[in-house]
């Protein structure tokens, strides 16, 4: 077997055994299957069929939940073998370093793949279950939103190894961690909601923002599953845009692509700096 | 095919601790070289050149001609740093596999290692379940898989009784024998019990001895030590007519240099009378170790 895939299968090896995938595949499928069944009282008044309009709440608490998992899995992939003396021997093995940082991303992205994959299914089962055979169409919105939610922790495995390469101590890395989570999904928001208000409907609002919003891979994901699923359950600022031509259809997602590949290359010339 | 280690006036400092000040030390195929040196003394610094993990500020470090760090470099040498924390959840065969497939070899290799350091029983078991002196044989048995041509070893019998020690000894010994380089750093030259072909020393970043242990010992010119047990009356008279100091009431101990002993011998047997016992005791191993390692201000001022 290569080097990379003993990493990778290492990696995910661990990812078991340490509970991360019980653990992560639990919040994500108790949230899903709460969200199911609070679309399914609610129901009754939209005219949508309940996988539907789960899917977009879905949606909305994966913004939150996958990246957090994703930096949780991350954030100590290289201060913690620097605090457990593991680098100095994996980089004492002729591989090189970016081998050790792709390796370790294909796994921690099988982890997260494991869980997101169960979680969407047991949620489609019990929609089905719940409202009858909703046909192709929602099926394929939550398949869609199940595997933009791995290019989404795809993003955010890779920015905690930024955060992981960066500095020596675990401890450090996981206020990193934190630190990037809230700047990238609550933060950020936060300010283009401010400079929305502020602008009103002036030149921020028409040509800025749109790409200020695509910029941000968690934003490009909610843009996308919101135009893929065609909801009416737009209500926040981000239904502003929904009609743009810059949120429509799949090269929204070029935004996780690249930031994943960007940050994946700035994580191995960091890592090329660390002195096991 | 066979490696070596040529380490040339090799100096780093970090800030301004010197943590290795124009150390040259070379080491052929097959031979075993133990590094000593107190706490700080630069082992470890020395081990991290080695890797290509750090630069040296001057002198230059090659394996086999290359220069160390490069991947062909890397493809020759394995490593057991002093502290390792293998993921406990993983079993002890599953992280010496990890280990050899990063090498290049076989996760099947795993098992010989293991057995190798007497693993074979507790290879199935996860590694969080070891004994310290396990865990440590575990390092070492990611060290040998794979089958490299040098070893460096940062302590590596740190943690093992004296029954493993041997065995790690014994296993050192045979890797040597077809051809292995060994480079192990060790605390004592007691704990060496003379099984290493070379001993280097290392105060302060300096090196102060390269050779056999047998010449080390030699060379230190350390007095013997001669207690005398007395008839209890005759203490007083021993002691004021050969000098040395008094031990509990009924001995004197006398230290003389390696080729006063006879002389002194001699004299002692003069006085049967006022005798019980003699004892003759050479410097130990770790004697002659605090020789080398003792701040010296005849060889500072030399150096
Ligand atoms: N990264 C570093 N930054 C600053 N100082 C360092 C660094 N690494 C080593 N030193 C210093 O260099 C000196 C040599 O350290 P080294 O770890 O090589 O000692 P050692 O011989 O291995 O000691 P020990 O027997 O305790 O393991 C020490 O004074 C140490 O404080
Ligand atoms: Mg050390």
């Amino acid at each position: 077997m290569s080097p990379v895939m003993a990493i990778a299968r290492t990696e995910a090896r661990l990812g078991i055994r340490n509970s991360w995938v019980l653990l992560s595949t639990v919040i994500l499928t108790v949230f899903a299957v709460l969200l199911v069944l609070l679309g399914s009282g609610a129901t009754g008044e939209v005219d949508a069929s309940l996988l539907a309009v789960s899917i977009a709440s879905l949606s909305t608490l994966s913004v939150y939940l996958i990246p957090l998992i994703a930096l949780l899995l991350s954030f100590d992939a290289i201060a913690g073998e620097i605090d457990r003396g593991t680098l100095q021997l994996v980089l004492a093995t002729p591989i090189a370093r970016w081998q050790l940082l792709v390796g370790k991303f294909l796994g921690h992205l099988a982890v997260l793949t494991i869980a997101i994959v169960i979680s969407s299914g047991i949620a489609a089962i019990l929609a089905i279950a719940l409202d009858g055979n909703p046909g192709p169409q929602p099926l394929g919105g939550l398949a869609a939103l199940a595997a933009t939610s791995i290019l989404l922790g795809a993003v955010f495995i890779a920015v905690g190894y930024i955060a992981s390469a960066s500095v020596r101590q675990t401890g450090t890395a996981a206020a990193l961690a934190v630190g990037i989570w809230l700047g990238a999904v609550v933060l950020y928001d936060l300010a283009l909601l401010g400079g929305l208000l502020a602008s009103g409907e002036g030149v921020f609002a028409r040509t800025i923002f749109p790409w200020l919003l695509l910029l941000n891979p968690a934003d490009a994901f909610r843009l996308y599953n919101m135009s893929a699923t065609d909801t009416a359950l737009v209500q926040t600022g981000l239904g502003a845009v929904s009609g743009s031509p810059l949120a429509q259809g799949a090269w929204v997602l070029a935004s996780p692509l690249a930031w994943t590949l960007a940050a994946i290359s700035v994580a191995v010339v960091l890592l090329g700096r660390v002195r096991p | 095919m066979s490696a070596s280690v040529d380490i040339r006036s090799v100096s780093k400092s970090f800030g301004d601790v010197h943590a290795l000040d124009g150390v040259s030390l070379a080491i052929a195929p097959g031979e075993t070289l133990a590094l000593l040196g107190h706490n700080g003394a630069g082992k470890t610094t020395l081990f991290r050149i080695l890797l290509g993990f750090i630069e040296p500020n001057s002198g230059e470090a090659l394996i086999d001609g290359l220069k160390a760090g490069c991947r062909q470099a890397r493809r020759l040498i394995s490593y057991l740093p002093e502290n390792v924390a293998f993921p406990k959840t993983l079993t002890g065969r599953e992280v010496v596999a990890f280990y050899a497939q990063l090498k290049g070899a076989a996760a099947s290799e795993a098992n010989a290692a293991l057995e190798q350091v007497g693993l074979g029983e507790a290879a199935s078991r996860r590694c969080g379940t070891y004994s310290k002196g396990m865990r440590q044989r575990l390092g070492l048995a990611q060290a040998i898989v794979g089958n490299p041509r040098i070893l460096l070893l940062d302590e590596p019998t740190s943690g093992l009784d004296p029954l493993s020690r041997n065995d790690f000894y014994q296993l050192i010994a045979g890797l040597a024998e077809q051809g292995t380089s060994v480079l192990l750093s060790s605390h004592g030259l007691s704990e060496l019990e003379a099984r290493a072909s070379r001993v280097a020393i290392l105060r302060q970043g300096h090196l102060v001895a390269d050779g056999p242990l047998a010449m080390l010992q030699r060379d230190a010119r350390l007095p013997i030590r001669i207690r005398v047990k007395t008839k209890p009356a005759d203490a007083e008279t021993l002691h004021r007519e050969f000098g040395g100091r008094r031990i509990n009431g009924a001995s004197v101990e006398v230290t003389c240099e390696p080729d006063e002993k006879m002389a002194i011998l001699a004299a002692l047997h003069q006085r049967p009378g006022a005798i019980a016992d003699i004892e003759v005791i050479p410097p130990s191993l770790d004697e002659v170790y605090r020789h080398y390692s003792r701040a010296n201000p005849d060889k500072e001022a030399r150096s």
